[in-house]
């Protein structure tokens, strides 16, 4: 932060102690509620940055040299906190597993119990590891594709801490019995406004960069970035809209019911993982492969069709996930068509991609990083085909509500988006850090062995457990009466239940060693030589910020 | 021709954003704006009744344990759901819903009609150990809802809150919620009288949890439990169970 000015730290001090007036008065007026430890937590999360202000309150004003390079000291920390949701995330999921298989590893306490550690769980791996994340990239991307600053010192910072500061209240609030039980946007109502607003300064630092860009046109990942910012505002909005009980109870209603709130949820939750989790990460693939292959992207004509195809197609597949319910035909089956039509789309991002490794194929052998965005692509690939194949409605009624959608959401979190992201950060460490390499180029390879062999042992587990489960339910004997019980098929399920938490527990191992490497790199390795990465200047000192 | 009028478009930030808040904006719309407007969607069930206090207060605990993780209320059109779990689930039995609690797998069975299926000492049982009456099941235990006194105190607001997103409480109702959610408990007390007049006589007033005296969350519980699928009986008059093997297109 050595590089805010006088009057972004006072700013930054204001904005602080509002925030902790309204952790006290959460407090307060929910003494005899969560929310009430929840105010107590805004209070002590602001308090301890505004202490952190406060011993840079009298260092001097920033040199106006700092205008002539990248500001990456936000992207820094969002790397760090992207590393720690990791690890915390998807321990959380090897524990959620494994009660599964062990029930009683919840010690039989009501905080600890599979009903309030899935959503920890999801909610920490997909907003704390990949939003942080994507967060982190984009700062650098769009920085390196406009070759322009970021627009402003403080909003990135706002975005940052405010971001973790949803993931934080989210998260505790589970384990504390605080959720609306909706999945994947399982955050009450004062989480989740916070969320628009933090989201409203991210969009305006996005745009506003890009509109400094001294390259005429917008770069292929910036529009998956935006695509990501804006839709997933739109989402979180609409999907969110309720009615609290009152200010001083965490608990809301939202304000659709049944069939319609069913239609919106999978709306938002089919969509979270197309704009959350395809788009943003796409808009990583399209910077990061390229850089680390050294070969430009295949096909730009490509690249135009997927990203409209996507944007314009995912938006109608939501309704796939309430196939044969209450919701009516005409909404299933028009989910169904534009699912099956989305392969195209997304076959030709995938294609896209492992076609520009041409001419490179030597150094993803090589080169373990590489190897990684390779193997997201291919994952990228592999999982868009399932869905679409699982979205066609004789297929749904075997699949759905069995073992077998949990692997394909794991074929495509862990073998397309947390590689993808590790990917990245393998290139983009030792460039913001100014590092010549990572510290050790082993320990990537040790990363990259983990993370498939998990993803692998996983995912078969899961197909297995799925498809038996789902054709035990709907096999007949010969006089026509069902053969199994509800138990005789969650019996069959305890081998796989085991062999998908072991498969969990490679890929957090290799996220630990990750965690080690990035903080060895940043530690120890030898620093780089003189590389050319910086804005252009010409105009950036007149569109600066007074002083 | 199609590439230079995209090269166009990519150098204006905000036609792109504008072009992205259309492409974007389209499906969402045609799906869930007309769900408002097509009065079929949701069926008509006179007899639809909504929750009393203690099943909604039993609602609010399910929802707060998480249980839609691993639980469906949602039976499809498939002979062999409809017939393991009953008759196929209709829009109007979640109308009052919020939100709706359909889910998305199956770890355990679908509750969607789970109610009347087994006694309330069962699922007392049940939800203090599991695997006392299903050795093989892989259940959380959740025995401290035995001990946890239900907050009878709050349920006003609770019911306020409802109504103010289109749930039909009466005002009566909702003065009345903590008393009714007392009366609802404990079948000797002069409250429970008022429970059958504003919510049916067939609304089940029982102690929930076996103990007559105090109202905890184990009897919020298990009144919700025992209600799931009895809201109306719309399900049953105008589906019986399909005799084969249903069209797979339909």
């Amino acid at each position: 932060m050595g590089q805010l000015t006088t009057g972004e730290r006072g700013f930054a001090a204001a904005i602080l102690i509002a925030l902790m007036v309204v952790g006290v008065a959460m407090a307060a007026a929910g003494r005899f509620d969560p929310i009430g430890i929840h105010g107590a937590i805004v209070l002590v999360y602001c308090g301890a940055l505004f202490c952190y202000i406060l011993t840079s309150a009298f260092d001097e004003e920033p040199d106006a040299s700092r205008f002539s390079s990248y500001y990456d000291d936000p992207i820094k920390v969002g790397v760090a906190f992207t590393l720690a949701w990791a690890v915390f995330g998807m321990f959380i999921g090897v524990w959620a597993a494994a009660q599964l298989a062990w029930p009683s590893l919840n010690f039989d306490t009501a905080w600890s119990s599979f009903g309030r550690i899935r959503p920890a769980h999801t909610t920490g791996v997909i907003f704390g590891f990949g939003g942080n994340a994507l967060i982190a990239t984009s700062f650098h991307v769009v920085q390196r594709t406009s070759r322009a600053r970021l627009a402003d010192q403080l909003s990135p910072w706002f975005v940052i801490f405010g971001f973790n500061l949803f993931c934080l209240i989210a998260v505790s609030g589970y384990f504390m019995g605080v959720t609306q039980s909706k999945e994947y946007a399982e955050a009450e109502w004062y989480a989740d406004l916070w969320l628009v607003i933090v989201w409203i300064a991210y969009f305006a630092l996005f745009v506003r960069t890009l509109a400094r860009r001294k390259e005429p046109h917008i770069y292929v990942a910036n529009w998956y970035y935006l695509a990501f910012i804006i839709v997933v505002a739109i989402l979180h909005i609409v999907n969110n809209l309720a009615v609290p009980v009152s200010f001083g109870h965490a608990k809301s209603y939202t304000v659709w019911s049944g069939v319609q709130d069913a239609m919106v949820q999978w709306w938002y939750g089919h969509n979270a993982v197309a704009f959350f989790l395809t788009s943003g990460f796409l808009g990583m693939l399209y910077y990061y492969l390229p850089i680390r292959a050294e070969r430009p992207i295949f096909s730009y004509r490509l690249s135009i069709l997927s990203f409209w195809g996507i944007t314009f197609f995912y938006m109608w597949a939501g309704s796939h996930h309430l196939h044969y319910t209450a919701l009516p035909i005409w909404v299933q089956n028009l989910g169904m068509t534009f699912s099956v039509m989305l392969l195209v789309p997304s076959w030709a991002s995938a294609g896209n991609a492992l076609l520009t490794l041409n001419g490179a194929w030597h150094r993803v052998r090589d080169d373990a990083t590489l190897r990684f965005i390779m193997m997201a692509a291919f994952f990228y690939g592999l999982s868009t085909f399932e869905g679409s194949f699982m979205a066609i409605r004789p297929v749904n009624s075997l699949s759905h509500y069995t073992d077998w959608t949990v692997g394909h959401v794991h074929a495509g979190a862990l073998g397309w988006v947390a590689m993808i992201t590790f990917g990245a950060f393998y290139t983009l460490v030792p460039s913001i850090w100014k590092r010549e390499r990572m510290y050790s180029a082993a320990l990537v390879e040790v990363h990259f062995w983990l993370a498939l062999a998990g993803t692998l042992i996983y995912v078969f587990a899961m197909w297995n457990s799925g498809i038996i489960q789902g054709l035990m339910w709907r096999t007949y004997s010969a006089d026509n009466t069902l053969v199994y019980s509800f138990v005789d098929s969650l019996l069959a399920m305890y081998p796989y239940y085991i062999a998908r938490a072991f498969g969990g527990l490679l890929f957090l191992l290799g996220a630990i060693v990750a965690s080690f490497n990035i903080w060895m790199t940043v530690r120890t390795a030898p620093a780089a030589g003189a590389v050319h990465d910086a804005p252009l200047t010409s105009g950036i000192l007149e569109n600066a910020p007074a002083e | 021709m199609s590439e230079r009028l995209h090269g166009r478009l990519e150098r204006t930030a905000v036609g792109f954003m504008l072009a992205i808040v259309v492409a974007g904006s389209v499906g969402g719309l045609v799906e869930i704006a007309p769900l408002f407007t097509i009065h079929e969607t949701v069926e008509d069930a006179p007899d639809m009744r909504v929750y009393t206090p203690l099943e909604a207060a039993g609602r609010n605990i399910y929802v707060r344990e998480g249980c839609y993780a691993c639980h469906s209320q949602m039976i499809r059109t498939l002979r062999d759901e409809v017939e393991r779990y009953g008759p196929y689930s209709l829009a109007v039995e979640s109308k009052y819903d919020h939100p709706m609690l359909w889910g998305s797998k199956r770890t355990g069975p679908d509750l969607a009609r789970i109610g009347g299926k087994y006694s309330d000492l069962w699922h007392v049982a049940h939800l203090i150990n599991p695997r006392e009456v299903v050795p093989e099941s892989n259940m959380p235990s959740y025995q401290w809802l035995a001990t946890t006194p239900l907050d009878l105190g709050d349920l006003r607001d609770q019911l306020a809150a409802l109504r103010s997103v289109g749930v039909p409480y009466t005002d009566d109702m909702v003065a009345n919620a903590s008393a009714d959610a007392f009366g609802q408990a404990n079948p000797d007390s002069e409250q429970s009288s008022g429970v059958t007049e504003r919510y049916g006589q067939d609304t089940q007033v029982s102690a929930f949890d076996g103990v007559k005296t105090s109202v905890t969350e184990m009897d919020a519980m298990v009144a919700y439990l025992q209600v799931l699928g009895r809201l109306t009986k719309a399900a049953y008059q105008n589906t019986a169970a399909p005799e084969q093997m249903p069209n797979p297109n339909n």
